[in-house]
């Protein structure tokens, strides 16, 4: 697989200055028109049939994440048989699309899934923080694969892109991605919480893309900023620009601070209004979250049953 | 300036009653009102004066209640009743200091003399006292030791039962709101009230009280509007696990019963009350707890036959 872009924009990954040029020549964002436009996406109202089907398919986008230092194979395992079936009282809740643990239990999550569909994502290069050297990372990701992983979320190293020294971001996720093979698709956390402007966000998103990522995700859901409408509507648009013009269509996937199924519609609503359909599919679309499954569970039993579900009737993770 | 009240016919200041959900203080989620008019002996068709337009809550603003009083259960169960006394007694001083205020109210509300409005009052302040006196009481007096043919110590004890929803009275608008409410919370439960339908004010502003007396946001919860409407959602939620329908008429009783029976709430059937003021005694309590029994082993029996 070609490491560098193979369309209309690969003369701008050429050098450093190309890149930076091309990078710094993006159209300043509006702040204050960004966050209306998200806002006003918000007040859509959702419901009944529509939001029955917009329930299902935010469950069929739930990365259903586990990232603890106190993760044990036995809480995989049980979030694994989650993932395969959300709710056991009713088997016509879809499955979420992955879970996504630490590298050392994607084999432990292989197993729990196996069979069901239900993809394997692990983080990798020295998640969350990614200060390590370039090999360790590398090697992080190549245990990851080996193991067996379907989606390997890596963080950029924000340190070198807020220095400005976007080339050696880019080179990293490069290299990322050839040690992802064809197997693997590659996610690309930007921590946007870390990148302090909007401008920031559309640089990274753009650079990400260039430098061959699969997805762009928000956040690592470690920082006290998470996924935001505003930060995921900038996202979106940086992949419909990228896909008009270059072809290509990346995926993109916010994640951490999204806890109710309200919020999950605001953002397949902010999906469909900026990127467009094509992106309404759980191999262009995802959620990382882990308590999102639980209340839009919750309010899938409530249009089931018409009662008001609670805590007691969805399982604890 | 204020030696000269009223002078130049000053704007009265109208208050807008909100609900009382989690600690503050949000208008309906529907953005419905109704009006709440005087009560008069003389008018039986009960259309007086205008008093005040109150939030007239929708099913999403029983919903959020009952998220925020399982929010707060864990907090309100866990403090020692010890605490919980205090604080309750607390509810008694502020009570006090507003006096005058739930005077006029209660007098609008039901119709009643001053005097006999001031009664009322002050039977529900009494109230509070003597509810948070047994917080730290009710323990003894429902649960113990029990002896068992073995070497255990057997325990009971009782134990809150979780989110209560409370239908409170419709005709006696503060006292016995607060006969039915203090009991539930009292014993570490959380609650979501439905107010009396044609005279909530004297419940919303207990809102304000609970607001600024310790008692952690989400332990009560008070939503105005049309009794049925609120309560059929409330019975029906399976995050309730208890009812109290003071406040329901005979169809509605049953109608409410039947909703509850689904996920097994504990269910209080209306009894008839013919005087707020008599002394309740403790069943408002044992209503809403649990009995935990625990058998905890005395010790290794020695070889004199026994540990002590």
């Amino acid at each position: 697989m070609p490491t560098t872009a193979p369309h209309a924009l690969s003369d701008v990954t050429a050098s450093d200055a190309t890149l930076r040029r091309f990078l710094h020549g993006l159209p300043g964002v509006d702040t204050v028109g960004l966050e209306a436009r998200a806002a006003s996406l918000g007040t859509r109202s959702i419901k009944t049939t529509a939001k029955a089907y917009a329930i299902d398919l935010a469950i069929s986008m739930v990365d259903l994440t586990t990232l603890e230092g106190a993760d044990t194979p036995g809480k995989v395992r049980a979030l694994g048989a989650k993932a395969v079936r959300p709710d056991p009282s009713d088997r016509t809740a879809p499955s979420t699309a992955a879970v996504c643990v630490y590298p050392d239990m994607v084999a432990a999550a292989k197993e729990a899934v196996a069979g069901s569909g239900v993809k394997v994502a692990s983080v990798a290069t020295a998640f969350p923080a990614g200060r390590a050297p370039l090999a360790v990372k590398l090697a992080d990701v190549r245990e990851a694969v080996a193991a067996g992983a379907d989606e390997i979320d890596m963080v950029i190293d924000r340190g070198a892109f807020l220095a400005g020294n976007y080339r050696k971001v880019y080179d990293e996720i490069t290299a990322v991605k050839e040690a992802c093979g064809t197997s693997a698709r590659l996610k690309v956390i930007f921590e946007t919480g870390e990148l302090s402007t909007y401008d920031n966000i559309r640089r990274a998103s753009w650079l990400g893309m260039l430098a061959g990522a699969d997805f762009i995700k928000t956040s690592t859901g470690k920082v006290a900023v998470n996924a935001t409408p505003a930060n995921t509507l900038l996202m979106l648009e940086a992949v419909r620009d990228f896909r008009a013009q270059t072809g290509v269509q990346i995926g993109v996937k916010p994640a951490g601070g999204i806890r109710t199924s309200k919020d999950a519609l605001k953002f397949l609503v902010l999906v469909n209004e900026t990127a467009g359909e094509d992106w309404l599919d759980n191999h262009w679309f995802r959620f990382g979250a882990s308590s999102l499954l639980n209340d839009l569970l919750m309010q899938r039993q409530k249009l089931a049953t018409g009662r008001y579900s609670g805590p007691d009737y969805v399982t604890v993770d | 300036m204020s030696d000269k009240p009223e002078k130049h016919g000053r704007l009265s200041v109208f208050k807008t009653y909100k609900l009382y959900v989690g600690g503050k203080f949000p208008r309906s989620e529907s953005g419905r009102v109704y009006e709440v008019t005087a009560s008069s002996a003389a008018d039986a068709a009960g259309k007086g004066d205008w008093l005040a337009n109150a939030p007239l809550a929708s099913r999403k603003d029983a919903r959020d209640a009952v998220v925020a009083a399982r929010k707060a259960f864990g907090g309100w169960s866990g403090a020692t009743a010890y605490n919980r006394g205090q604080v309750l007694y607390r509810v008694a001083e502020m009570l006090e200091g507003r006096r005058e205020q739930y005077v006029r109210e209660v007098a609008q509300a039901e119709g009643l003399s001053r005097a006999r409005a001031a009664d009322q009052v002050d039977a529900a302040i009494d109230r509070w006292v003597w509810y948070a006196g047994w917080t730290d009481k009710i323990a003894q007096v429902v649960g113990g030791g029990n002896p068992v043919a073995g070497p255990f110590f057997n325990l009971s004890s009782p134990e809150p039962t979780g989110v209560v929803a409370v239908l409170a009275p419709q005709e006696s608008s503060f006292l016995g709101l607060v006969s039915v409410l203090a009991p539930v919370i009292a014993t570490g439960n959380t609650a979501v009230v439905i107010a009396s339908e044609r005279s909530p004010l004297p419940a919303l502003s207990l809102g304000e009280v609970l607001a600024t007396s310790d008692v952690p946001g989400g332990v009560v919860n008070i939503l105005s509007g049309r009794t049925a409407e609120i309560a059929a959602p409330l019975a029906a939620h399976r995050d309730v696990n208890a009812i109290d329908l003071a406040g329901a008429d005979e169809a509605l009783a049953k109608e409410l019963e039947i909703a509850a029976a689904d996920n097994l709430k504990r269910v209080l059937r209306p009894q008839p009350v013919d005087d707020w003021t008599a002394m309740p005694g403790i069943e408002r309590m044992t209503a809403f707890l649990e009995t935990k029994t625990v058998w905890h082993p005395t010790g290794a029996l020695g070889a004199s036959g026994s540990s002590y």
